[in-house]
């Protein structure tokens, strides 16, 4: 039986990133807010004491803070012709579960996109015409703006404090910073964390090179800082136990370190967790959301009635959510029609290892962001017209840990175990380094998300169904960036240098980021969108759904500065425009 | 504005009413609120249909301020040598003779059966890692392609005691009656490399995914923590040079080139 509670103005679906921003905004705005978590509450002192956190089993290996499979999964096929089969335990990508969400366990590598990423097909049908694209590239432009969202990245980072170098602002180049930068307004909150030796000699070999290489922007602070909401977080200390991990100093921008001590204080906000939201609910019409279902841990089902529904429960399970109760047209890729589940994205990075005889790297010493990168070959900065694919990727220097059962590495052609194993390990672990490329993944009409037709989660629903495979474009912009960030790892003087391009079948077995996004994608008409451009949903005005569930497409960063100035620009037009006259901020 | 009821406790964490008057019913009230009570310990003593977090107890309602309680920590619990856990005698030698072939002792570092491997990996087994504890377990099994992953209906726990008796079984067949642990050391690593490659077939049993769990959790019992059994006395973080649970290296991050200086430590300390 389902229990109905007393009605409140706003209920929240997750409390991580975007929820705990969306709950400190509306509840700054006076209204009654009430998030709901599915996980535990987590804090520093509990869950990831500096006594323990340290840990590389338990939170890396044995995946501690996820998402448990047995309570949620969702199945994967590489195309439409196979079989979907259950993800039965998370490799690929570690979704999320407590309050907190990705924040507390997320690297913090904390990147802007590009001017040109919001525009994306009208700046590359623009530059190279439309037969230079893929005829299945599914690809659009945000209906937003670089400059619509600058003023919200500035206020992301002011709360997080990242520390960083500008490369641009308003309009002058800065020496140091990332000249491709789009314009910002001031400079970084605190200054760029100190460099260990790889990034300082990637960074040398760059320049030297002719490129541009800067910090990159961190989210793991240089040096003590107080936000605007009082709450003050400390200096990393560069354990390097980061991603994967929370922090045990306070120091790794989080819902818990810069949000989480000044929200709870407010008589108008409280937090369920332990929680599961399973459906959100419609009225008759179909076109107003009155609330949502939940389930608690003893199996009880409450009916939480809310004005406003916000869903912050990370990409996937925003997707779910959306699918599960009936809100939008699910996608189908045979007639290209729909939008629940369309334009899924991902990531596809790259790695080049490099063994040297003289050299102490220290790996250990390291923080989840710090490192050297250059920008030149991301997005559309550089010409692809005789490359014939598009997109790009930042590449670097980045120092994340020292982890040994994950990072033990020795050159290719070594055995995987044996004598011979063990001697390459014990000279290459502080002598040989792993540089980066982190590029984006463009969207297609045969990638999607749907529900499973076999598989149910605990309450008996459907589990959801990912349909991804690597594409040609994709891999071709693997080769091209991996072959580049050799050339900068070939001059800092290694004697072996092996490349790993992507390459072949996505794999979900292989940690490569949880930066899943659309499915739920913004845009500015409803055939090709699920939410308008302030991120609510066409078909029920009262929701609205933040994250990267909304990208039409992954460029090649990291989704949550800009997740996060997303959430700000929603949190705006709720308060100063929906709050006033609720229901659609744009009409068709 | 709509007015809930919430009773906040010393802890400002409430009890959710969901009627008028049903206090008490419903949402149960919170772990941390009960000072002095670990969130494991009340893992262990409720019995309740719906937990899936190590580090969690029950729903709760937050409000007012942070939910934090006194020792409401979970630090992990040592392991201590001693007899087999999970393990039978027979397969206890087995494994200690596999993990020292894998990574086998030499003049500086001990191999894989003193670092203590056998021993972590026995503990493991005896543990929700071995019982697959959280994974997504229900069926349909299929056979699926090598990208959507391990598909078995078998534990880490099962999937041991099986690929055990069958490569029992295969020695004893192929090298006259001799197991593994009786095998030369050339041999040993003959039957190793023909797991890996999937020239050895076990009765039941996939000896190449066999092959790959034992490579994994031997790393694993080779480098993780030794609170977890293996790496003794950080054998395995002395071989790399790797400092273990240090936490601060503000001082040393633009020393660049040079041999960080301190020996490395774990979760519980030092041996010495
Ligand atoms: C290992 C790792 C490293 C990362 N590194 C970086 C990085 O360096 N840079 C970067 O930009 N991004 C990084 N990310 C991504 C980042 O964590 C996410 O982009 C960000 O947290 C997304 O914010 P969100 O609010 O959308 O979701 P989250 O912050 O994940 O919050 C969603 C919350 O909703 C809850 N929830 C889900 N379903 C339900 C339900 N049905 N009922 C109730 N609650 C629910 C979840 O438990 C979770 O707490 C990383 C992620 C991981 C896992
Ligand atoms: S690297 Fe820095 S921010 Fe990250 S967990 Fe360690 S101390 Fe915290």
């Amino acid at each position: 039986m389902t229990r109905k509670l007393p009605a409140t103005d706003v209920v929240i679906v997750g409390l991580g990133w975007t929820g705990s921003i969306l709950a400190l905004e509306l509840t700054g705005a006076g209204l009654n807010v009430v998030a709901i978590e599915r996980g535990p509450w987590r804090d520093t002192a509990t869950d990831f004491p500096p006594a323990y956190a340290q840990d590389e089993l338990r939170y890396r290996i044995r995946h501690d803070l996820f998402l448990r499979p047995e309570q949620l999964t969702m199945t994967f096929r590489n195309n439409a012709d196979q079989t979907a089969l259950p993800i039965r335990s998370w490799g690929s990508f570690m979704p999320p579960n407590g309050v907190g969400g990705g924040g507390v366990h997320w690297n913090a590598e904390t990147w802007r996109f590009l001017p040109s990423d919001f525009e994306l097909r009208t700046h590359l049908v623009g530059r190279y015409g439309e037969k230079f694209l893929p005829e299945d590239m599914t690809i659009q432009d945000w209906g937003i703006t670089y400059d619509d969202l600058e003023p919200h990245y500035d206020k992301f980072e002011y709360l997080c404090g990242t520390s960083g170098k500008a490369g641009n602002i308003k309009g002058r180049i800065q020496a140091g910073g990332n000249p491709f930068e789009g314009a910002r307004s001031r400079e970084y909150p605190t200054p760029p964390q100190k460099q260990p030796y790889g990034p300082t000699l990637f960074a040398q070999a760059a320049r030297e090179m002719g490129y541009k290489p800067f910090p990159q922007p961190s989210g793991n602070l240089s040096q003590a800082y107080t936000n605007p909401l009082g709450v003050t977080i400390g200096p990393c200390t560069y354990c390097g136990f980061c991603e994967w991990f929370g922090c045990g100093n306070y120091s790794k921008a989080s819902p818990q370190t810069t949000i989480l001590p000044a929200l709870i204080r407010r008589p108008n906000f409280e937090a369920r967790t332990q929680c599961e939201v399973s459906k959100i609910n419609l009225d008759k019409s179909g076109k107003r959301a009155t609330g949502v279902t939940y389930v608690d841990t003893s199996g009880n089902e409450w009916e939480q009635p809310a004005d406003l529904v916000l869903l912050c429960a990370f990409q996937l399970f925003n997707v779910h959510l959306l699918l599960h109760s009936g809100i939008g047209k699910p996608y189908d890729p045979r007639a290209g029609e729909g939008v629940i589940g369309r334009n899924y994205s991902y990531q596809v990075t790259s790695s080049v290892d490099a063994f040297f005889d003289d050299k102490i790297f220290n790996p250990f010493i390291a923080s989840g962001s710090i490192g050297m990168c250059i920008d030149e070959f991301n997005g559309d900065n550089f010409d692809h017209g005789p490359h014939g694919f598009v997109g790009g990727g930042y590449m670097g220097a980045v120092q994340t840990n020292g982890r040994p059962i994950q990072t033990a590495r020795t050159p290719q052609a070594t055995p995987r175990w044996g004598a011979e194993w063990k001697k390459a390990v014990a000279k290459s672990y502080l002598s040989s380094y792993e540089a980066v490329t982190h590029g984006g993944c463009y969207s297609y009409r045969d990638v999607y998300l749907d529900l499973d037709p076999t598989y149910t989660d605990r309450f008996g629903r459907k589990l959801m169904r990912l349909t991804f495979d690597f594409h040609e474009n994709e891999l071709k912009m693997s080769t091209y960036l991996t072959d580049r960030l050799a050339e900068v790892v070939q001059k800092m003087g290694p004697r072996q240098l092996d490349k790993h391009p992507r390459r072949g079948h996505y794999d979900v077995t292989v940690y490569q980021t949880t930066h899943t996004c659309g499915g739920a994608i913004m845009g500015v008409e409803p055939k090709t969108s699920a939410l308008n451009r302030y991120l609510q949903s066409w078909d029920v005005p009262n929701l609205f759904v933040m994250g990267a569930t909304a990208f039409p497409q992954n460029p090649g960063y990291n989704p949550t500065d800009t997740v996060g100035a997303l959430a700000y620009w929603a949190a705006d037009a709720i308060v100063n425009h929906y709050l006033k006259s609720p229901g659609p901020l744009v009409q068709i | 504005m709509v007015a809930k009821e919430i009773r906040p406790n010393a802890n400002g964490i409430g009890k959710l009413t969901p009627g008028a008057d049903s206090a008490g019913e419903g949402m149960p009230g919170s772990s941390r609120s009960d000072a002095g009570v670990r969130r494991r310990e009340l893992l262990i003593t409720t019995a309740m249909t719906f937990v899936f977090s190590a580090t969690s107890a029950r729903a709760l309602v937050v409000k007012g301020s942070l939910p934090w309680a006194t020792n409401a920590g979970t630090p992990p619990t040592t392991v201590h040598p001693g007899p087999w856990v999970y393990f039978t005698p027979e397969e206890g030698a087995a494994i200690e003779a596999l993990v020292d072939r894998l990574i086998p002792p030499d003049p500086q570092t001990p191999g894989g059966k003193d670092a203590g491997c056998a021993v972590f990996i026995d503990r493991q087994l005896a543990g929700s890692y071995g019982s697959a504890e959280g994974l997504y377990m229900h069926g349909p099994f299929a056979d699926g392609t090598p990208q959507q992953g391990d598909q078995s209906p078998l534990t880490p726990a099962a999937r041991y005691r099986q690929a055990l008796a069958a490569l029992d079984k295969y020695c004893r067949a192929t090298y006259s009656a001799k197991s593994f642990v009786q095998l030369s050391d050339d041999e040993k690593d003959k039957v190793i490399v023909g797991l890996e490659k999937g020239q050895v077939q076990l009765e039941g049993t996939s000896g190449r995914t066999f092959f790959e769990y034992l490579l994994q959790n031997t790393r694993e019992g080779f480098f993780a923590d030794p609170v977890y059994g293996g790496n003794r006395d950080m054998v395995g973080w002395k071989m790399i040079g790797f400092p273990g649970a240090r936490y601060d290296y503000r001082d040393w991050v633009e020393r660049h080139n040079e041999r960080y200086p301190l020996p490395p430590v774990g979760i519980a300390g030092r041996p010495e």
